[in-house]
């Protein structure tokens, strides 16, 4: 079995699902949404993470870095991101704390050791143990198969949050320990879905219906980013794809775009080209979860 | 500034409220002295503090403050303070640093100095209370209480920490001196040798009747006086009305749920008149207690819940008019406020049982929320039967982000107090008051005796007992830590300390309740607590049915991290020497930035859900709380401890050099229980469950500061989630939490000085994250975005 990254562990979670969760973030997507907030989800390595206006360039990582990977740039310090094997031996050093390892691995039983610290917080809310990412679903399936049912006989709600890209067979063998799947729709249309997020829906779609007719509890999420989606013709589809194949759904989370990303890019020394979308105004929020509430569906709301 | 209050009666008095300024009134401290002047050595001490006070309440000036509906003001007027000198007798510089301090200062007049410096300072300065303790204390005891090892509360101040009862409500003074009288008709002079003491502390108590009735029936009279004088219809009803409330109060039993309101408020001017006792009075559990006469008034038709309303702001804005006495030295920087701590407790159980949250409760929330005073302090009390809209409802207010209510577990305190031997009714009665204290109210004297400094103690025990900031040898010497061996080495020297110094300040304490049982009794106050009338004896005397005395531990995070760091590093991972921690201790850490960062980063803490830290947390508290709990105090009752530092952290820090745990000299130490500033990192769940892992229920109250950005706790969900936090908590027994709601303001300083904020969390988009992850870009933007929440 091989052990996926984590990159985060947020307990207080209140958004990913019901009452109060503890979320574990697995790290590496298939998906490359040009407005992916969390770019160091992307990736499935560990990676370093570099905070520059953290950094006081004292020179402590340039002199403890064993591959070299950190230089002098003038008066500043680059990261070679090519030689940098994500040992952590300067993050470890760093005395101004701008280096930092993004991802550690866990065994299953850390993970759900981890998880059961909050469990009296989940019976008190109604919460539970949130697997997110990147993308959960294309993780090592027997760890994950492996961890969702230890979760699930320790009786805590195992919501999974999912992009959709991965194998059907990877659902179904979560699906018997799985309380909700909170799953995302970004775009209807094929074409334009691959040029935003590097493949078409296809299988993302495919995934949902079965989902649904396998008796899953799906809670949809549409992230509403304007100058990509956010606009009345998206929602339509939205609403008519979900009719037309029956989807059951507990719930629809409108979530509106925020431009909170940026800097992280700048952490992996990576580039965010794109400034063109922009936060739709809160009463086209407003607007989009009227339309899901008058076609009769449940429990829609702004935000997570 | 901003206006509240249900109507432009309460917005008036709030405003005035809010824009007097502090001053000092010499009335009392003129009144006092010709009192004692006029019978002391002819009297019975008891009787002759009974006679000062009726002295006092006889000649005082009156003052009816215009619209207000319940009268009495402990000084002249709204925010005047009147001075205790039998209990510290300020010098004329103690007078001008009050007038002239930037912070909590009270305006002092030339007049009042030269009358301090020709009649106060003469007669008082070798009599009064605090003269007294420092005389007989030992040099070992003023040497640590001048070095901040701990503070001594009643050295300015009287022993009080009490609260009242439903026995307010249900009789009159009139009523209880016949009861006194019954029990001196009792007395046995054939056999009982204590019978003469007790007919003097009785007949004080009937003197302290007295006194009472004569101010309520000088008040009606004063309150007919300006009713006769007013042309203005409605003032005049008003004035009429008072002076027929203050015919039946305090004499008599109150008849209505106004004069319940009015009978509460005399007997706390008696209490907090006749001496300055900590954390003046509270009704405790007002709601329960004005629920019947509520109840009766709205049946009769003569209430609705506007006119309640109208009547507890009104009762609110009395105490926010009543600044705690002046303080100087030592005791201004262990209690740095104006707040006098009288903590009013909402909700709860019934006596016999039952969910105590009623109408009144509601309304009183609507009154905390609107008024949104500093004074009096507000909490609800939560148990497992209280209804989820009344908890909701108070974290609506919560997250308003001002700090009130804070939350208190019914069912811990129930148990800490079962724990230390209350009856099960006597429990349920009981609350908190002050911060956070435990008590069975109107049955307890629990006297918290002062804080004691947990970290500096460590510090001394690094450095053989030396006092680092004085040089001074301060405790005993336990060995050259550089030579330790091992962590037990390290923890024997610091328990010794810690064993000496509770020795000291226990020592102290007892010979400060002898003094205060000789020469300060309390009579007014041994009226309304059992069973101080039955026993004929003194509230300071161990009258009450109860009496404990607290030892306030302060620094429990920082000691925990402090130890952690040393064992950890030092002694296991080897990382660096003994002796190197310490040179970086010595040097404030400015030429060891690698162990700086190691214990500060790189080391487990408390406030995680981590047992390596947490582990060392239990372990030190069970030390402590076992070395302290069931020593005897002088009234025949036990100490116990709580954790709680009223702004006692800041003084305490500033008295230490560097700390084990990164904290840099001079900086406080961690407060309450909560963790060290900056060492929880894995959010709120976490923080809750280090705490829970210390032994609540041994104590006798602990407190933890919970911060948040609105964002989080916005929205239904932020609330529902807000709710479950409280009750998780508090089913694994935490005593007490209460919520910081960040503003704007914080989040600035926060990005300004991020190592101080690093377990700040701020909802960022579809989720959340620590604000110190955060880049400045993205900071900024959630400055800004809750300035418009705030919109």
């Amino acid at each position: 079995m091989e052990k996926p990254t984590v990159f985060n562990i947020q307990k207080y979670s209140i958004h990913d699902g019901k009452g109060i969760r503890t979320t574990l973030f697995f790290k590496g997507c298939p998906l490359s949404c040009q407005w992916c907030h969390n770019p160091e989800s992307q990736q499935y390595p560990v990676e370093l993470l570099y905070y520059h206006e953290r950094c006081t360039y004292c020179g402590t990582c340039v002199e403890v870095c064993p591959q070299k990977a950190s230089v002098w740039d003038g008066r500043r310090i680059k990261v070679d991101r090519e030689k940098c094997t994500a040992c952590g031996v300067c993050a470890d050093e760093c005395l101004a704390g701008a280096r930092e390892i993004a991802g550690k691995t866990y065994t299953v039983e850390e993970l759900v050791a981890e998880a059961a610290k909050d469990q009296m917080f989940y019976e008190e809310s109604g919460g539970g143990v949130t697997l997110s990412g990147g993308e959960v679903m294309c993780q090592d399936m027997d760890f994950i198969e492996a961890l969702c049912k230890k979760l699930y006989r320790r009786g805590y709600s195992v919501n999974i949050d999912t992009c959709g890209e991965a194998p059907y067979e990877n659902f179904a063998r979560i699906l018997p320990y799985v309380d909700v799947f909170l799953y995302d729709i970004k775009l209807m249309d094929p074409k334009k879905h691959e040029t935003f997020v590097g493949v078409d829906n296809h299988r993302i779609l495919e995934n949902l219906i079965r989902l649904s007719q396998d008796g899953a509890r799906i809670n949809i999420r549409i992230p509403l980013i304007g100058g990509v989606n956010a606009e009345d013709g998206f929602i339509q589809d939205v609403i008519r794809f979900l009719q037309e194949h029956q989807i059951r759904t507990v719930g629809v989370n409108l979530l509106p775009y925020h431009n909170t990303g940026k800097s992280k890019y700048a952490n992996l020394d990576r580039g965010y080209a794109e400034e063109r979308y922009h936060v739709p105004p809160a009463e086209q929020m407003e607007h989009f979860r009227q339309m899901f509430q008058m076609s009769g569906f449940q429990n829609v709301k702004i935000g997570g | 500034m901003e206006e509240r209050g249900m109507n432009e009666r309460i917005r008036k008095l709030r405003r005035q409220s809010m824009d007097a300024v502090a001053h000092l009134d010499m009335e009392r401290a003129r009144l006092m002295t010709e009192a004692y002047k006029m019978y002391e050595g002819t009297v019975s001490v008891p009787e002759m503090r009974a006679l000062a006070l009726k002295h006092y309440f006889s000649n005082k000036t009156l003052c009816i403050n215009d619209g207000e509906l319940i009268v009495g003001e402990k000084g002249d007027s709204p925010q005047g303070s009147p001075s205790f000198p039998e209990l510290c007798c300020h010098t004329v510089q103690d007078m001008h640093v009050m007038n002239d301090r930037d912070l909590i200062s009270f305006k002092v007049t030339d007049a009042d100095i030269q009358y301090q410096k020709d009649v106060i300072i003469p007669y008082w300065e070798n009599r009064s209370i605090r003269h007294k303790i420092l005389e007989n204390m030992t040099p070992e005891w003023k040497a640590a209480y001048e070095a901040g090892i701990f503070t001594e509360f009643m050295e300015q101040r009287g022993p009080g920490h009490t609260v009242g009862s439903v026995k307010i409500y249900e009789k009159g003074y009139l009523d209880y001196q016949n009861d006194i009288n019954e029990a001196l008709s009792k007395l046995d002079y054939y056999h009982d040798p204590e019978a003469l003491d007790k007919k003097a502390e009785l007949n004080a108590m009937s003197i302290c009747c007295d006194a009472i009735m004569i101010l309520g029936k000088r008040y009606a009279a004063y309150a007919r006086q300006l009713a006769e004088e007013t042309d203005d219809p409605q003032k005049k009803e008003d004035l009429l009305l008072i002076a027929h409330n203050c015919d039946v109060v305090p004499a008599h039993k109150p008849e209505t749920f106004h004069q319940a309101l009015q009978m509460y408020w005399f007997t706390h001017l008696g209490v907090t008149t006749e001496l300055n006792p900590w954390d003046a009075y509270s009704p405790g559990r007002l709601d329960q207690h004005v629920y019947p006469f509520y109840k009766a008034d709205v049946e009769a038709g003569i209430l609705d819940d506007s006119r309640a309303l109208e009547l507890l702001e009104c009762l609110w804005v009395k105490f926010n008019n009543q600044p705690a006495p002046p303080k100087v030295g030592i005791t201004l920087k262990e209690s740095s406020t104006y707040t006098d701590f009288a903590n009013i407790n909402t909700g709860g159980i019934t006596p016999d049982g039952q969910d105590g949250v009623n109408d009144v409760s509601y309304l009183i929330l609507d009154c905390m929320d609107e008024m949104k005073l500093l004074q009096p302090s507000s909490n609800v009390q939560i148990s497992r039967k209280t209804p989820q809209k009344f908890l909701k409802r108070a974290c609506e207010i919560s997250r308003k982000g001002w700090g009130q209510p804070a939350f208190y577990n019914t069912e811990a305190i129930i148990q800490e107090l079962l724990n230390a031997g209350k009856s099960l009714e006597d429990a349920r009665r009981g609350g908190t008051s002050g911060c956070v204290e435990t008590g069975a109210f109107g049955n307890e004297a629990y006297i918290l005796t002062g804080y004691f400094n947990l970290p500096k103690i460590f510090e001394l025990a690094l450095f053989d007992g030396k006092d680092m900031m004085t040089g001074k040898q301060l405790g005993p010497h336990t060995g050259d830590a550089r030579n330790f061996k091992t962590y037990e080495e390290l923890w024997e020297a610091y328990t010794k300390q810690i064993d000496y110094f509770l020795d000291v300040k226990i020592m102290g304490s007892n010979v400060i309740e002898r003094i205060y049982a000789e020469y300060m009794p309390a009579p007014f106050l041994s009226i309304i607590t059992n069973d101080c009338i039955k026993k004929g004896k003194d509230y300071n005397a161990g009258g009450a049915r109860y009496n404990t005395n607290y030892l306030q531990g302060v620094g429990i995070g920082t000691i925990t991290d402090c130890l952690a760091a040393v064992k950890y590093n030092v002694f296991e991972k080897k990382r660096f020497t003994m002796e190197e921690l310490l040179h970086a201790l010595e040097t404030n850490f400015t030429e060891d930035s690698r162990i700086l960062n190691l214990v500060r980063n790189k080391t487990p803490k408390y406030g995680n859900d981590d047992d390596y830290a947490d582990s060392i947390m239990r372990e030190f508290f069970a030390y402590y709380r076992s070395h302290v709990t069931g020593r005897p105090n002088m009234k025949g009752g036990t100490y116990r401890i709580n954790m709680l530092p009223t702004t006692c952290h800041v003084y305490f820090g500033d008295v230490m050099i560097a700390s084990a745990n990164g904290r840099l000299a001079h900086k406080p130490v961690s407060e309450g229980i909560s963790p060290e500033k900056g060492a929880d990192v894995n959010g709120p769940t976490a923080v809750v469950k280090s705490c829970a892992k210390m032994d609540h229920l041994q104590t006798g109250g602990t407190l933890l500061n919970q911060k948040f950005t609105p964002a989080v706790v916005a929205g239904e969900e932020g609330l529902n989630q807000m709710a479950n936090l409280v009750r998780t908590y508090f089913n694994m027994d935490g005593h007490h939490i209460q919520f910081n709601v960040i503003d704007r303001e914080t989040l600035i300083q926060a990005q300004q000085h991020p190592e101080d904020y690093k377990d700040l969390i701020v909802r960022v988009a579809g989720y959340s994250d620590h604000f110190r992850n955060l880049s400045k870009a993205l900071q900024d933007e959630i400055i800004e975005r809750t300035e418009q929440s705030f919109a």
